[in-house]
Parts: C-alpha cells; sequence; structure tokens
C-alpha cells in the first residue's frame, strides 16, 4: 500500500517532470540540477561530466520498479516472476541493485540471450544464406551459449572462432569459416574485420590492398565432406593455390601498415592473424566489444553506428570509450565483469523520463533511452505471463525440426526457425552481421497483432495460470494487485486499482471477459511493450 | 575532437525527428534514403500494371502436368497425365488436368523456356523471386517487397492495408525484405479463407465484437499512463501513431476487404472450396482495393513421393481457383492492370522415378521449367520458348529468373535506374540488368515479344 502510493507519487514526478517552458534550448539549466547525481562508479564520474560540458542535466535515478524490470529484460530478455519482484520491491537492503545484477548475470538466461545476440552476429542459421544446416547450427549456438555462460575471456572467445579447425559437428567453432554464401578469403576477412573490429567493408580506415592482406590470412583454408551426412571438415590446407588479387598477383598476408608476411608453406596464417587482431595494442578490438555491449544495453553506441567505430561520427565521449577499453583488457577482457560495471553505474540507471533540461539530449545518456521490446524477449513474455507457448518448427530441411512447447524464442539456436510473429516484430534474418539487421521500431502492423490477433488472444483465454487467478475472484483487488505485478512488474497505483476494479465489477459486463480485457489492456500497454 | 555546448548539438537532427521520418512515409522521409525520381515516374509515366499477383508453388510445381505437357514422350515421362488438350488458343495444348484454364488461354502467355539450373529449394527460390543469383555478398529482396516499396507508399498508395500481403503464411526458408530490412516484409493474414469465419491476424477476430473492442479500446487509453506522461518521448508517440493506425483498420472500412461471406455463393464455389480456390477470391478482393502486391504461397508442391496421387488432388484445385481468378479479373476489367504470375522455384524431373522407394514420383529440376503471365500489359494466348520432345532442355528462347523480373519491373512502370534501400549500405539498383550483374550468357533478354512495345 504504502509502496504503490510513493510509486503513485514517483510516476507523477518521473513521467511529468517540471511544467514545460517554451524553449529550454534558450536558457541554461540552473546549476542545482548537477548537484545531485549519484557516482556508483569511475562510468558515472565520466558521464556526469560529458553531460555538464553539455549542459544537460541527467533525470532522476529511477525506480525500483523501473530497475527491476529493465535490468531483468536487458540481462535475460525475461520478466521477474511476481515472487521475485515482490522481494526486490520490499528488501530494504542498499545494495540491492548490484546484488541483482550480480544474480542476474549468473543466471542460465543470461547465456541465452546473450547467445541470441551473438547468434545474429556470427548468423547462426540452418538455411539461405548460411547454410550451416541444422545439426551444425545447433551445435555452434551450443558452443557459443556455452562460452557466454562460462564466460570465456573474449579475446580467446575471439581466438577459438577465427583459429578453429576440424567438424562442424564436433568442433562447432570452425562454422565461422562455413556461413557464407561464398567462403571466398576476401569476404571471411571482411567479416571478420566487420565482427571483431567495428569496421565496414566500406570504410577506408583500410584500403583495398590493406583489405586484400587481411583476407589472404584465409586463403590457405580448406572444406571437405566426410562420410557423415552433411559433416564437413574445414582444415589448414598446406596445398592451397596462392591467393590472387584483382590484378592476378600473388597477394601474401599482411598486417595493414606492415611489410607482407612470408609464412612458410607448412604455417597456418590464422592464429598470426589472431595474434594481431585480439593484442591489446590492436586499436579497435576491445573498443569494438565494448561499444557492442554499451549499445546493447543502452540501445546506443558511444560511437554510432554500433559497428562503425571509424565511421563519420565521432564517440560521444572519448574519455568514456578509452575508460572501459582499459579496463576490459586490465580485467582480462571478462564480459561479465563489464557488464556488472555498467549495469551498476547509476547512468544505466537513469529514469526513463525527460526533463525540459534534457528531452534534446538525442544522442547522449542524460536519460534511459526507451526502445520497442525485441521480437524474441517479447513473445517470451506473453509465453511466460499466460503460460502458454509457441511451436516453432522448421519444415525444411528436412528432416523437420520441432521445438517443444516450453520453447523460448530468445534460446532458438537455429536462426532459419521463426514464427510469424518474430517476422512481423524484426527479428534479424541473419542474412548479415550488421546490429542494424534488427528492427524494433513499431508499426502499425505490429500493433494491430497485439490489439486484435487470434494469437495473443487465445493465450489469455487458454491461460491456465491467469485462469487459476480468475478463479479467485472474491477478492477483487488481490486479482488486480498480482496481475500488475505479474504484467508489470509492479503494484497498481490507487487510481489504477481502482479503474480496473470498477471495470471488472461493471454489471453490463461479463466477469470472465472484464478480466480477460484488463489483462489484455495491460498487455497492449506502452509501458508494458517498451523498455523503459 | 568533441563537440561541446548545446549551440553545435543541438543543430543536428533529433532522434524525434529521425524516427518519425523513419517510420512514417511521405515526404518526411530522409532525403537521399529514397529515390524520389522513381516515384514521380510512376506518377507521372501511369504505367499499366498497378498490382501483381503472385501464385506461388511452394516446393517445385511439374511442368510436364501442367503447361507443358509431352504426350508422345510415354508413360516414363507423363505418368498417369499422357494426354494433352486444346485450348482457347489456337495451336497451344496443355495437361488434360488442367480444363478450365484451357479455357482461359487466350489471356495468359506460357513460359516453357525458364531454366536456372539450380535444383536447392532455397537458392533457386532466391534466384526466381529475386532475379539474382546467390553469393554477391547482399542478400537481395524478393519482388513483393521492390513492388511494395516502389508502388506501396505515400503518395502512390493511399489505402491503410498493407501494401504486400501473403495469402496465408510468409515463405519461410527466404527472407522476402533482404537487405531492404523488416519493415518490407510482408504481411501475412494467417487464419483460412475457407473457414468461417475467417479470421485475419491482427484485422478480423474470430472473437471479440466490435462493441467489445471499443470497450478495451477505450480502457486502454484510461489505464496506460505510461502512454500518457511519456508522450514527448519520440518512440512512445512512435507506438501511439502505430495504435491509432492499427484501430483505423481494426474498426474502420478497409478491413472488409476480408469479408468473403458478403460474395455470392455462385462466386464462391467458382473459386473452389478450398484454401487455394478461397485465397484467390481474395486476391482479387485485395486487388480491388488496390494492394500492390499479393502472394498466394500455396504449399505441397514437393512430390518426390507419389506424386501422382498428390496431383489428383492439387491440380484441381489449382485448375479451379486459377482460371476463376483470371476470368474474374477480366470481366471486373482488371486484368490490364494486374499481373498475374504463376510459378514455383523451379519445375519437376520430367523422368518419373517408378522405383522405390518415390513409386512415381518427380525430383527437382531446374534446368527447364514453366511459368506463367497475365495481365498488366502481357500478350495472351502466346507461348514463349520451348522445351525438347521430353521437357528436360530449352531448346529455344531460354527465360532466365531475371529476364522475367525485369520484364515485371518495367511493366510496372520502375524504371531501369531506380534504387532500392539497403539497411546497411548505400542504396542498390533495383533492376538487375542496370546493376550490372548479369552474364551475357546467361539471359534471353526481358520477354519484349509478349509485352507491348
Amino acid at each position: 500500500m504504502r509502496i504503490a502510493a510513493l510509486f503513485c507519487i514517483l510516476l507523477v514526478f518521473a513521467f511529468t517532470g517540471a511544467p514545460r517552458c517554451e524553449d529550454a534550448s534558450e536558457q541554461e539549466p540552473p546549476a542545482e540540477l548537477f548537484t545531485h547525481f549519484k557516482i556508483n562508479n569511475h562510468i558515472d564520474e565520466i558521464v556526469f561530466s560529458e553531460l555538464k560540458d553539455r549542459m544537460y542535466p541527467p533525470s532522476e535515478t529511477c525506480s525500483d520498479e523501473v530497475f527491476l524490470r529493465r535490468v531483468f529484460l536487458d540481462t535475460l530478455g525475461l520478466l521477474p516472476v511476481s515472487q521475485e519482484a515482490r522481494s526486490f520491491l520490499a528488501d530494504k537492503s542498499s545494495d540491492k541493485r548490484e546484488k541483482l545484477v550480480a544474480n542476474l548475470l549468473e543466471r542460465p538466461e543470461f547465456a541465452d540471450y546473450l547467445g541470441m545476440k551473438w547468434g545474429d552476429l556470427l548468423r547462426i542459421k540452418a538455411e539461405f544464406p548460411s547454410n550451416l544446416w541444422p545439426n551444425a547450427s545447433q551445435a555452434y549456438a551450443r558452443w557459443v551459449h556455452d562460452c557466454v555462460r562460462d564466460n570465456m575471456p573474449y579475446d580467446i572467445f575471439a581466438r577459438k572462432l577465427l583459429t578453429a579447425s576440424g567438424s562442424n559437428f564436433r568442433d562447432p567453432a570452425v562454422n565461422f569459416f562455413r556461413a557464407f554464401q561464398e567462403r571466398t578469403p576476401a569476404l571471411i576477412g571482411e567479416n571478420a574485420v566487420l565482427v571483431f573490429l567495428g569496421i565496414r567493408p566500406e570504410n577506408t580506415v583500410f584500403s583495398a590492398e590493406q583489405r586484400l592482406g587481411i583476407a589472404a590470412f584465409f586463403s590457405r583454408l580448406g572444406y571437405k565432406g566426410t562420410e557423415e551426412w552433411k559433416e564437413e571438415i574445414v582444415y589448414f590446407d598446406p596445398d592451397a593455390k596462392p591467393f590472387l588479387g584483382p590484378d592476378g598477383k600473388e597477394v601474401l598476408p599482411r598486417f595493414p601498415g606492415k611489410e607482407p608476411l612470408s609464412l612458410g608453406p607448412d604455417v597456418d596464417p590464422r592464429p598470426v592473424l589472431a595474434d594481431w587482431l585480439v593484442s591489446k595494442d590492436n586499436p579497435w578490438f576491445a573498443k569494438c566489444m565494448v561499444n557492442r555491449l554499451w549499445y546493447w544495453f543502452f540501445g546506443y553506441g558511444i560511437v554510432n553506428e554500433p559497428d562503425d567505430l571509424a565511421g563519420a561520427h565521432d564517440a560521444w565521449s572519448d574519455e568514456l570509450l578509452s575508460y572501459l577499453e582499459k579496463e576490459f583488457v586490465a580485467h582480462k577482457f571478462d564480459v561479465k565483469y563489464l557488464c556488472r560495471e555498467i549495469l551498476s553505474s547509476n547512468t544505466y540507471q537513469l529514469s526513463a523520463a525527460a526533463t525540459k533540461w534534457n528531452e534534446e539530449d538525442s544522442d547522449g545518456f542524460s536519460h534511459y533511452r526507451i526502445r520497442r521490446l525485441e521480437a524474441e524477449p517479447l513473445i517470451d513474455i506473453v509465453c511466460e505471463i499466460t503460460g502458454v507457448g509457441e511451436s516453432y518448427q522448421s519444415m525444411i530441411p528436412e528432416p523437420f525440426t520441432f521445438l517443444p512447447y516450453s520453447q523460448r524464442a530468445v534460446a532458438i539456436q537455429d536462426g532459419s526457425i521463426t514464427s510469424p510473429f518474430l517476422e512481423l516484430f524484426g527479428k534479424p534474418p541473419r542474412n548479415t552481421s550488421y546490429l542494424s539487421e534488427r528492427n524494433s521500431v513499431p508499426t502499425a502492423a505490429q500493433m494491430q497483432h497485439f490489439l486484435n490477433s487470434g494469437q495473443i488472444e487465445r493465450k489469455i483465454e487458454q491461460s491456465r495460470p491467469l485462469q487459476q487467478l480468475f478463479n479467485f475472484r472474491k477478492d477483487d483487488k488481490a486479482v488486480i494487485n498480482e496481475i500488475f505485478l505479474r504484467v508489470l512488474s509492479r503494484y497498481p497505483s490507487e487510481q489504477e486499482r481502482k479503474l480496473a476494479a470498477d471495470y471488472l465489477t461493471d454489471p453490463k459486463k461479463k466477469y470472465n471477459e472484464a478480466f480477460f480485457d484488463i489483462v489484455w489492456s495491460l498487455m497492449n500497454s506502452s509501458e508494458f511493450l517498451l523498455r523503459h | 575532437m568533441k563537440n561541446k555546448g548545446k549551440g553545435i548539438l543541438r543543430g543536428r537532427i533529433s532522434r524525434k525527428r529521425f524516427l518519425r521520418s523513419a517510420v512514417f512515409g511521405a515526404g518526411v522521409l530522409l532525403s537521399g534514403f529514397i529515390d524520389s525520381k522513381a516515384f514521380a515516374d510512376i506518377i507521372e509515366k501511369k504505367p499499366k500494371a498497378k498490382s501483381m499477383i503472385q501464385l506461388w508453388m511452394w516446393g517445385g510445381p511439374p511442368h510436364l502436368d501442367t503447361f507443358d505437357p509431352k504426350p508422345a514422350a510415354g508413360r516414363d515421362y507423363t505418368g498417369n497425365l499422357g494426354r494433352a488438350i486444346d485450348t482457347n488458343a489456337p495451336g497451344i495444348k496443355i495437361n488434360q488436368a488442367l480444363p478450365l484454364l484451357a479455357k482461359q488461354a487466350d489471356k495468359y502467355a506460357i513460359l516453357r523456356g525458364m531454366t536456372h539450373n539450380n535444383n536447392g529449394h532455397e537458392t533457386a527460390a532466391y534466384m526466381v523471386q529475386t532475379g539474382r543469383k546467390p553469393g554477391e555478398g547482399l542478400v537481395y529482396p524478393g519482388i513483393g517487397a521492390v513492388v511494395s516499396y516502389f508502388k506501396g507508399q505515400q503518395p502512390v498508395y493511399k489505402s491503410p492495408l498493407p501494401p504486400y500481403i501473403t495469402l496465408t503464411t510468409p515463405q519461410g526458408r527466404f527472407s522476402e525484405c533482404g537487405f531492404m530490412g523488416s519493415k518490407y516484409k510482408p504481411f501475412s493474414t494467417g487464419g483460412d479463407p475457407n473457414r468461417e469465419p475467417f479470421a485475419v491476424e491482427g484485422i478480423v477476430s474470430e472473437t471479440v465484437n466490435d462493441d467489445r473492442q471499443k470497450s478495451r479500446k477505450d480502457f486502454l487509453k484510461e489505464i496506460d499512463s505510461f502512454a500518457r506522461s511519456m508522450m514527448s518521448d519520440p518512440l512512445v508517440k512512435v507506438l501511439d501513431t502505430g495504435q491509432q493506425e492499427a484501430y483505423s483498420v481494426i474498426l474502420g472500412e478497409a478491413r472488409k476487404a476480408f469479408l468473403l461471406s458478403v460474395e455470392s455463393k455462385e462466386t464462391r464455389d467458382l473459386y473452389g472450396r478450398n484454401t487455394f480456390g478461397q485465397s484467390c477470391l481474395l486476391a482479387r478482393k485485395l486487388v480491388q482495393q488496390g494492394v500492390p502486391y499479393i502472394t498466394i504461397n500455396y504449399r505441397g508442391w514437393d512430390t518426390h513421393k507419389k506424386h501422382f496421387e498428390a496431383m489428383n488432388q492439387k491440380l484441381p484445385e489449382l485448375d479451379r481457383g486459377m482460371a476463376a481468378l483470371i476470368s474474374e479479373l477480366a470481366s471486373f476489367g482488371l486484368l490490364d492492370s494486374t499481373i498475374v504470375w504463376w510459378s514455383g522455384e523451379f519445375g519437376r524431373s520430367p523422368k518419373v522415378a517408378w522405383e522405390d522407394p518415390w513409386y512415381g514420383g518427380r525430383h527437382h529440376y531446374g534446368k527447364a521449367f514453366s511459368a506463367v503471365v497475365a495481365g498488366g500489359g502481357f500478350k495472351g494466348g502466346t507461348v514463349v520458348g520451348k522445351t525438347d520432345d521430353t521437357g528436360e532442355n530449352v531448346v529455344e528462347r531460354p527465360i532466365y529468373p531475371w529476364d522475367l523480373i525485369a520484364s515485371f519491373y518495367e511493366l510496372l512502370g520502375i524504371e531501369k535506374d531506380a534504387k532500392i534501400p539497403n539497411v546497411s549500405g548505400p542504396s542498390v539498383y533495383a533492376n538487375p540488368f542496370t546493376a550490372g550483374a548479369i552474364n551475357s550468357k546467361e539471359t534471353g533478354g526481358i520477354l519484349s515479344e509478349i509485352m507491348p512495345s
């Protein structure tokens, strides 16, 4: 009760802010707006000083309710169950947010969620255009998942991908070299540069000649089949033909800006490339991952586009980028450490409600950036709330793949396995490694689906957990509290509870329909559909 | 080099404006992103073809058992479908299995010279529908996405219905939108038009009537305090506008295009009371609403085993539905402005596999197959290309997928130098020939013999 009332007040403040004045951009923000920013770690110190320089005072720190939902969605792609929400909200300890972050990063769903994002980057897919074939995609995705789960240092992860040899089923990292329509050294090199260095093919930071030099490291790769159906061995082929450039002359492996290397015929060039690529002196390697991770959590990179580090746009803060980069290297490329630092910062925990003083801050971090939920977590949480699963299957190629009803979309390993819902809500086709393949901008067609599809309707109507709650109808207040907790991870405000109770007890409505309508409404609310 | 101080930063395009322009069409689309000349061309030159219906036979339909019969080749080739019948177009015969289509042959052209030499579903489907070979390092969009890009946005297109509709499920296997991004994906209806009521995902609900719909809508507005207090956020605004647009369809007039129950019993019977037939009827209704691209995804043509048993069921459905569609479009005066395209990703092997375990099967065959085109300016009562006596090789006038796709673009008024957007790089020529993607040995040229000069 007290929490609800408090939250109600918070809502009013957080969401409306002070009265708007006509043109805030002409005035200086009052100095006191810069005095109460909480500093949780060094990230905050840098961000705060950047915001001060730009004269964008940060928004308030978000409420516990908002933080809980946000951090669950950003790390697991899941909502807290109502018991988790109750106990977190009731916890009085001052370090409960940090504790929650630490717990979430150790949960298996974290590896599913981050594994999905890696699956997008590596284009893990049975069919066109990657054509890894089902067994190999499963093996590859599982391998990536386990690397995330075990927090394999990122440099080792990259090295394993870049140097793997063996069977596509038994040494899954070799699929890195198979996920191409055409397995040419040029395309493989281009992709490695994009994925690990954040440099796009059209970018001139590397000349065409330098790119060829990188491609040459992948020119001694061989592929051969085995007796087992669709098994393929990727191997270092000492007898590979010399790699020729467009002018017909042989191109030797060569690091950008360095002399060509003449490696002996029995030397696999890939480990040599990996040494250079993951070395802490490479100016792009750590930066690329740090920026990508920041993008995953904030929906916006420190440099944008987040996979165009050498593009037209300067970093929002060079200092922030290089601090994170140094931390990452100093902690031996520990990804979870970096996640913890970012998620524990007050910067990450700012309210999404802009103030009149920072609403124009379109490329910085003065308030949390609102985004639509991604396709996979969105359908997963609908399934989670209603207890009604989805059927995912791949009819092609044979043999068909059927996944159990309890399958979460986030954890689908093979990008070829999809559903009309996932397609409609912008799941990336895994055609390329660009982060922009994922589209999370809301469209009218998506809203139509949520507002009026049989799919969503059936899930609500056939939900056993909701039915159980419905059977509890003698206590409307408890029912409404529980619906809010399950759907929005918070208690309703007094006013919301009254609105819902009036709707539920309206004599003109059937109780069961009114009950479904309330669940339906909360699921169609922007608070539900958006990450905030 | 940091940009500090508000003056400089605030001059940039704000996220708010960027999102608005990225999501909503017309004049606010980002400059440079949209090829405005291409739109102007489409408006000014008024091309004949306004809409296109793709009858897509997923799995690969048999050319010998449909539009390229070889009665003289014997039972090892023809199986149980060994007779060819006359059509209403002089000198043109098609398989006995398609008697109703035989009466409409004056309205369509049979393309017997189709070839691409690829026997893999995904790759062949990609080639036939994008007009590109795989492996250029880019994944091209299918023709549906391209057509809906040029003809499905303001100011060319005004209906609230989606400009690219798939009946009733998406293609699977390959991404229709390619590098153009998921904004250009088709809308799939779901449901079954042969069932009553036909529930169209998101548009026509099976269980919620209009009164309850309105009551929910009002309650949602009241309870959504987040939206009210956050409306100054650009994304909250986008979501809100999306919901309003959605309701204009859910509670508006446009949804009536999906109401098959308003059609007479005779009309519904004419198309055949099955999912494919009723989808054809629905396609006609959507064309009447101006929808530029409709795909009917007709599954079940991948008949390696017991092929002829499957054909006994499928060919009559195909015959009835497609014949009704073409004849109705013609009698409504819509055929001149609507292209109908029948094809699969390839044909099926002319020689029947009688042996165990196929028991009369046909396998994938990309070396020679047939497609059919009608309307939109294509000359009916014609045949283009020819296969040999067994239907195994193209002997005259080969037609490659890019020849066909480029012909469609021409009739639809998509200029040769028009470009399509690429979400992760510079925009790209839509026309495969302009893009220089075509090897001169692998083209028969566009179908000028059946197109208006």
